[in-house]
């Protein structure tokens, strides 16, 4: 058999064989495989795609909460402002309100201090009064006893006494 | 290196009984075309080994159909090797018909029957078809069980997928073109087909040793596979280009010179792919056929030159089997690359494309 004539029945062979081959495996060999291994890079494919968008919403997220923690700082900022302003102004009120009522109790006592002292004044003058007249009793029995008949004398105290009492009442 | 010279010392050493084996055929001169050709040609039987001198071999089944009115025989090809079967023998050395079967004429002369054998090579496709249906159904199998989504093969079915996915994107994908799915059983099969016997004819044991992707007729089938799916599914564009190239006028017509030249292509290039794959096999199987024949050249000139050589021949045939390895798998490459090469320029569209 020659090396390089092709033999007629070998070449009936193999065109059979390879034509079953190629038969059975393009109907349920390789299309099986290929298509399996399609999927596959698909499925890969498919969920780097995924991953890739879960990334980025990921990202965003931390974008967004990072911006409301801003925003919670700003607030917090913002009311404790509001809250030593508040503080401030209530201090001073009460502050105020205690300055007014001190000098409201200070101005009743002064008040109250002037009636007492005025009423004292009076007691007092009162009781001179008495004791004076008590003295000029006392004086006027013992000069008249003694010349009870110059009573020149006698209007002369008097008079001196009520002239004395209307200069003390002009003052 | 020195590692090297102690593999080399120890291999002559072991070596050195083959020479003492061989001795009682010493007066028996090599025949080294017989040698040769006999290894690499197809036969009707299967030659396995020889004991003793006695050849044992694996007969097979030999189917002609006489063309002098016998009608369809079959016999095992024993009959063969005890002189003849009905008329039916093999032709002597001196015949134009040397080794095949031939009836004899009534006029006395030899004539060539319908010869159907399932020969050696036969026999061998038949093991490597096998093989190949094996492995890639079963393979086919672990994708039919398992979800590929959601599970990775492991072992002989990842190797092979690793094998498909490359032969898919590497040739199929870049060489046909974007319609490349409806092909891509056809080069795979061919691929597998090709690697599976080449990887076959290196092994020199049965059921291994046919020397099948390295016979012409094989690799006529497989070009003319692809020259038919090239031409039968080529396009208008490919017809055009073969009928009516773009050369100036005067190329084509009055005389059809640039598509007498275009035609002649499309049968070079399945040509091409038949002499590539065949002779690239057919002269691996020479090499190392020619590097252990100097173990047998050199059995008369003494102990240590053959125990020398036949270590130097032992490490060239290791060499040169795993150089085939990798020629059996670059010509399966190359054979299916250029096939898809071929049918992508068929199914080129430039007008599709500029678009």
């Amino acid at each position: 058999m020659s090396l390089i004539t092709p033999d007629f029945g070998l070449l009936v062979w193999m065109t059979l064989i390879f034509g079953i081959v190629l038969f059975i495996l393009a109907k349920w060999g390789f299309p099986m495989i290929t298509d399996s291994v399609q999927k596959r890079a698909d499925r890969i494919n498919g969920s780097i795609k995924a991953a890739k968008e879960a990334e980025e919403k990921l990202r965003n997220l931390s974008e967004e909460q990072a911006r409301i923690v801003e925003e919670a700082k700003q607030e917090q900022g913002r009311i404790l402002k509001e809250a030593a302003e508040s503080r401030d102004v209530m201090v001073e009120q009460a502050k105020q309100q205690a300055r007014d009522e001190a000098s409201r109790i200070l101005d009743q006592a002064r008040t109250q201090i002037a009636a007492e002292k005025e009423n004292a004044l009076r007691d007092i003058r009162k009781e001179v009064a008495v004791l004076s007249v008590g003295v000029a009793e006392k004086v006027l029995r013992k000069d008249l006893g003694e010349e009870v008949n110059r009573s020149g004398l006698l209007d002369r105290l008097v008079e001196e006494a009520s002239s004395n009492r209307d200069a003390k009442l002009d003052n | 290196m020195r590692r090297f010279v102690n593999v080399f010392v120890l291999l002559s050493l072991f070596l050195l009984p083959l020479p003492l084996l061989a001795a009682p055929d010493e007066d028996v001169e090599l025949d080294m075309d017989e040698y040769l050709f006999g290894h690499v040609r197809d036969s009707y039987d299967w030659h396995v080994t020889t004991i003793n001198g006695k050849p044992v071999s694996i007969p097979l089944p030999v189917i002609v159909i006489s063309k002098t009115g016998g009608g369809l025989k079959v016999f095992s090809s024993r009959h063969l090797e005890e002189g003849g079967y009905e008329g039916f023998r093999i032709a002597p050395s001196d015949s134009k018909y040397a080794g095949k079967i031939v009836e004899i004429a009534p006029d006395g002369s030899e004539v060539r029957p319908w010869d159907f054998s399932m020969t050696k090579n036969v026999a061998g496709l038949l093991i490597n078809s096998a093989i190949l249906l094996l492995i890639v159904l079963g393979t086919a199998r672990w994708y039919r069980k398992h979800d590929a989504r959601e599970e990775v093969p492991t072992g002989g079915v990842g190797l092979m997928e690793m094998l498909v996915t490359m032969v898919e994107d590497d040739i199929i994908k870049d060489c046909v073109g974007p319609d490349y799915r409806k092909y891509s059983p056809y080069l795979l099969t061919a691929f597998f087909f090709i690697f599976v016997n080449n990887l076959m004819g290196i092994v020199p044991f049965f059921p291994g040793g046919a020397n099948v992707t390295g016979n012409i007729a094989v690799t006529l089938v497989l070009a003319l596979f692809t020259f038919f799916t090239v031409n039968i599914f080529g396009n208008k564009h490919y017809w055009k280009d073969i009928l009516w190239p773009d050369v100036p006028t005067w190329l084509k017509a009055p005389l059809p010179l640039m598509p007498l030249i275009e035609i002649l292509g499309m049968f070079t290039k399945p040509f091409s792919l038949m002499v590539r794959l065949f002779a690239n096999i057919l002269a691996g199987h020479f090499m190392i056929l020619g590097v252990v024949a100097v173990i047998f050249l050199t059995a008369k000139m003494g102990i240590a030159i053959n125990g020398g050589l036949s270590a130097v021949a032992v490490l060239l045939g290791v060499f040169m089997d795993c150089l085939e390895i990798l020629v059996a798998f670059i010509q399966a490459y190359v054979f299916t690359m250029l096939s898809a090469v071929f049918i992508g320029l068929s199914r080129q569209d430039p007008e599709a494309e500029t678009n």
